[in-house]
């Protein structure tokens, strides 16, 4: 058994903000690669989930974000660092149905403030850091293995 | 339910994907709204939605969705149909609105999704 730290695999994604016709492609991508790895499938949805969700948010809120997917023997990790405008209540951000989306976000089927509850919901691990004016940040964690 | 069984129901058009008529079809939901789907889908859903944009087809191949069905005769764009058909996902559009086609097709004994979201 690897130790636990070892990385298998660390692959980064750069996602262009307003970009709504390319929006989705990162995470489209990012569940192949999980499913050619051979995670278990329950995990990949909730990563995907979280993945697609949080790229939405980047096209939607940010002018650009890197995306860092990271995978050892336990542990599947996102690290997405955008700049754009942040959020200014991270609190209210975190709330079903708290909202500040364009029509035009609507008209994509996002913008109704189920984004962060949503990723939050289906990650093991959830952090979020947030300045407003310069960029938000996010930590998420999957456990590859019951129990964790 | 297979996938024909419900063209049928429907009086929906294929829009891509007639090979695949014979899936069985255990479950479905509906709406417009893509967060939602994420929400509540499960693998095997069928999605009902009136979003003809590319996030529909996107949004069904992040959740394993086995079909969609477009209402209101709605039919996605170029982009969408060109990514089910890579990610073999089926797509119909049916004339009949949201609520007739879910009700449609739950008489004939296809359950909703249960309403739990998705839980780790």
């Amino acid at each position: 058994m690897k130790k636990s730290d070892e990385h298998v695999l660390s692959q980064q994604f750069e996602i262009k903000g307003g970009d709504f016709s390319n929006a989705g492609k990162t995470s489209t991508s990012i569940k192949e690669i999980l499913q050619e790895i051979g995670i278990d499938t329950s995990i990949i949805i909730r990563a995907a989930i979280a993945a697609y969700e949080a790229e939405m948010n980047v096209v939607m809120y940010a002018q650009r974000a890197t995306l860092t997917l990271t995978i050892t023997p336990e542990r599947l990790c996102f690290k997405l660092e955008d700049e754009g405008q942040g959020i200014d209540n991270l609190d209210m951000a975190m709330q079903e149905g708290f909202s500040t989306a364009t029509d035009e976000m609507r008209e994509m089927g996002f913008g109704a403030g189920m984004g962060l509850p949503n990723i939050k919901r289906n990650a093991d691990r959830f952090k979020i850091f947030s300045t407003p004016g310069k960029g938000t940040s996010l930590d998420l964690t999957f456990f590859l293995n019951q129990g964790e | 339910m297979t996938l024909r069984e419900i063209k049928e129901i429907l009086k929906a058009e294929i829009i891509c994907g007639e090979e695949h008529l014979d899936i069985e079809i255990e479950f479905a939901g509906g709406s417009d709204l893509m967060s939602d789907v994420l929400a509540f889908g499960k693998p095997g859903l069928l999605l009902l939605t009136g979003l003809s944009n590319a996030q529909s087809v996107r949004t069904a191949n992040i959740i394993d969705a086995k079909a969609i069905i477009y209402v209101r005769a709605k039919k996605p764009d170029k982009m969408g149909i060109a990514l089910a058909k890579e990610k073999e996902i089926p797509l119909l559009s049916t004339h009949h609105m949201m609520y007739t086609a879910c009700a449609l097709l739950f008489n004939q004994g296809l359950p909703g999704v249960s309403s739990s979201s998705n839980q780790k």
